[in-house]
């Protein structure tokens, strides 16, 4: 206990210094934790994104439609399919899609598009494409209707109310084909789908492409990204051949390679700032130390062993980092959360360039608690480690040397 | 009776090129209630000649017994608390923890030795006021006057029940009404308790206080006299 009061009233006696080292570690662990903070946030949308949009967390379809994505390739939605979403608890919904390619036309005008056949309560609870509507109702339970894509229409010379023609192939090689009244104009931030998509009720797709009860994919969600991982667990263990199930990021690695080069961009800044704050507090502790020099000797003469002496140096060092890790991540908690509350906006190219994404124009914060604790720990464990030096100090000072200083 | 028997202490300092005998040669024993100056000039080995009968400075060669001990036959850990419980230590200047109080001091090696806190803080209060400064007890050592810093070492000192109490030149840096306010207490203590003093100085006022004189130069004991006083 002695030990303890002695190092923290040590810690006063130069109330600058530990001031300026306290407040450098402080410093630190505030930017780190704004910075993860951000990135996090933006892996966040940037993963929000490309699962409401359209491949959700996770999907089960079968190991041939992985290989090609064929009508052919499509299953029949058992119970027994359904249960392995419905009885997977950290699964929150689910929704059955049948897609392939079709020939769209109107009059003169024919163009390859997707069909993308959802139903369209469920559908709405996943990537909801009504959100998209520009014109038009978006699709009821037993719609007959379709929801065509803007640019996908205007070439086609199509608006609500007219009809679109449809042919493709079917299931095992029957022909398809169909008129469809278009019930809605959809746009999308990203022009890509704008030229392509084609919303369908799946029923409506099943009878089109001679399929009934097919679907191609099972789409889930989950509450957010870091349910992820425990879903795919419960999911892995259900899944059986003919079936398998991936997660978003198997099913785009592009994205995933994009937040790890980020990521490890962070890091490297964060390690950067790290290594300045350790220099700082072994600055301060080597200082330190010579000034007291003669002091350490007295109280090793008087009769203090030097294990003792170790740890009264060793809880100085600690409650500098402490006091300094404490009022950074207690800073940071408010500060990310006026951002989280409040994104930055983000104007002019770099901004159309998160339209263009589908994201909406600006930087969001995450109040994840990596954001913090991460910080918190690698400082802890930095100053744990530099904690070590005054403890071997205490046990290699040379007695005489110290008291003639 | 003997408290300390010395045989035969060598301090050879190996640094640089020069071999430095510091010590060369020392026999000697002091007796229960001893008031010993170690004189000689600046240089002549007292500093070293103490470091080595404190247990603070390994001999070349040579044995240092107290109570019947030899101190540098134990091993480092049990050395410290031998200091502890043994001996008595006024250095020159900055004797003191600075973060803590003048009581806290005096109390501190008590904690050390594991005494309880009655007892501790009973005997801080006395020892404290036996050097007359029992108003000062809450004080910290940057508040105190230098004589009152020496006081509060003093009474440290006394804190542990030694058996001796070395003292390395503990008035150089005191006016001279410090010194012989410092002397004085020192002298009553001796008096009054049977406490052995060892001090090395080159200080006439302390030699005068002083019923044993042993002169030290070139690490050699020159002369050893005792006075009435
Ligand atoms: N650590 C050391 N290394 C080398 N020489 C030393 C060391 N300590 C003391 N000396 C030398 O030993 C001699 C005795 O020094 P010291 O015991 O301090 O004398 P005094 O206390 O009488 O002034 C001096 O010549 C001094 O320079
Ligand atoms: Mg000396």
């Amino acid at each position: 206990m002695k030990n303890i009061i002695i190092a923290w009233r040590n810690l006063w006696r130069k109330p600058w210094r530990t001031a300026i080292t306290s407040g450098s570690i402080f410093f630190g662990v505030l930017f780190s934790s704004v910075m993860t903070s951000m990135q996090y946030g933006s892996y966040g949308d940037m993963i929000d994104n490309v699962v409401k949009f359209y491949s959700g967390y996770a999907q089960v379809f079968t190991e041939e439609y992985y290989d090609n994505k064929s009508i052919n390739n499509s299953f029949e939605l058992t119970d027994s399919v359904i249960g392995i979403a419905e009885n997977n608890p950290v699964i929150t919904d689910y929704a059955p899609r049948l897609e392939y390619f079709t020939l769209a036309s109107n009059e003169e005008n024919t163009k390859g598009s997707i069909i993308i056949g959802i139903d369209p309560h469920a559908e709405s609870k996943i990537t909801n494409p009504g959100k998209w509507v520009e014109r038009g109702e978006y699709l009821s339970e037993s719609d007959d209707g379709v929801m065509v894509a803007i640019d996908l229409a205007d070439f086609l010379q199509v608006d609500v109310g007219d009809t679109l023609t449809l042919l493709s192939q079917g299931y095992h090689g029957v022909t398809a084909a169909g008129k469809y009244p278009v019930r809605a104009i959809i746009k999308f931030p990203n022009p890509q789908l704008n030229k392509q998509f084609i919303y369908m009720g799946i029923k409506n797709a099943q009878e089109f492409f001679g399929a009934p009860n097919m679907v191609t994919s099972l789409v889930m969600m989950v509450e957010d990204h870091y349910d992820l991982p425990r879903a795919m667990r419960l999911l892995q263990k259900e899944v059986k051949p003919p079936f398998m199930v991936m997660s978003w990021a198997e099913l785009q690695p592009e994205l995933v390679q994009m937040i790890e080069g980020d990521r490890a961009g962070g890091t490297f800044m964060k390690g950067i700032l790290y290594m300045i704050i350790t220099f700082g507090i072994f600055g301060t502790i080597l200082m330190m130390i010579s000034e007291r020099r003669r002091e350490l000797g007295v109280m090793i003469a008087i009769g203090m062993q030097r294990n003792r002496l170790g740890a009264i140096l060793f809880f100085e060092t600690l409650f500098m980092g402490l006091i300094g890790v404490f009022a950074g991540v207690f800073a940071s908690i408010p500060f990310t959360y006026y951002l989280y509350r409040n994104p930055i906006p983000v104007t002019g190219e770099v901004g159309e360039m998160f339209v263009q994404m589908g994201l909406e124009p600006q930087f969001t914060f995450s109040m994840h608690p990596e954001v913090y604790y991460f910080q918190a720990i690698t400082v802890f464990i930095i100053t744990l480690f530099i904690a070590l030096f005054p403890i071997y100090k205490s046990y290699t000072i040379k007695l005489t040397r110290a008291l003639r200083a | 009776m003997n408290v300390i028997e010395i045989k035969d202490l060598v301090k050879i300092y190996n640094s640089s090129e020069v071999k430095v005998k510091a010590v060369n040669g020392i026999t000697i024993d002091f007796e229960e209630g001893e008031f010993t100056a170690v004189v000689g000039p600046s240089g002549s080995g007292k500093t070293t000649f103490l470091n080595m009968l404190g247990g603070l400075d390994r001999p070349t060669s040579g044995s240092v017994k107290i109570g019947g001990t030899n101190v540098w036959e134990l091993s480092s850990r049990k050395l410290i608390d031998f200091r502890m419980n043994n001996i008595g230590f006024v250095f020159q200047s900055y004797n003191l923890i600075p973060v803590l109080t003048a009581g806290e001091n005096v109390e501190f090696i008590m904690h050390l030795q594991g005494k309880p806190k009655k007892e501790r803080e009973k005997r801080t209060k006395e020892l404290l006021e036996s050097v007359g400064i029992g108003d000062r007890i809450k004080s910290r050592p940057a508040k105190l006057s230098g004589g009152q810093q020496q006081r509060v070492a003093v009474a440290r000192a006394l804190a542990s029940k030694p058996e001796f109490i070395l003292a390395d030149e503990p008035t150089a840096n005191l006016d001279s009404k410090a010194t012989s306010g410092l002397l004085e207490l020192m002298s009553e203590m001796n008096r009054k308790h049977n406490t052995t003093f060892i001090f090395a100085t080159h200080d006439q006022r302390v030699m005068d206080k002083a019923r044993r004189i042993v002169t030290i130069e070139d690490g050699k004991i020159l002369k050893d006299e005792r006075f009435e006083r």
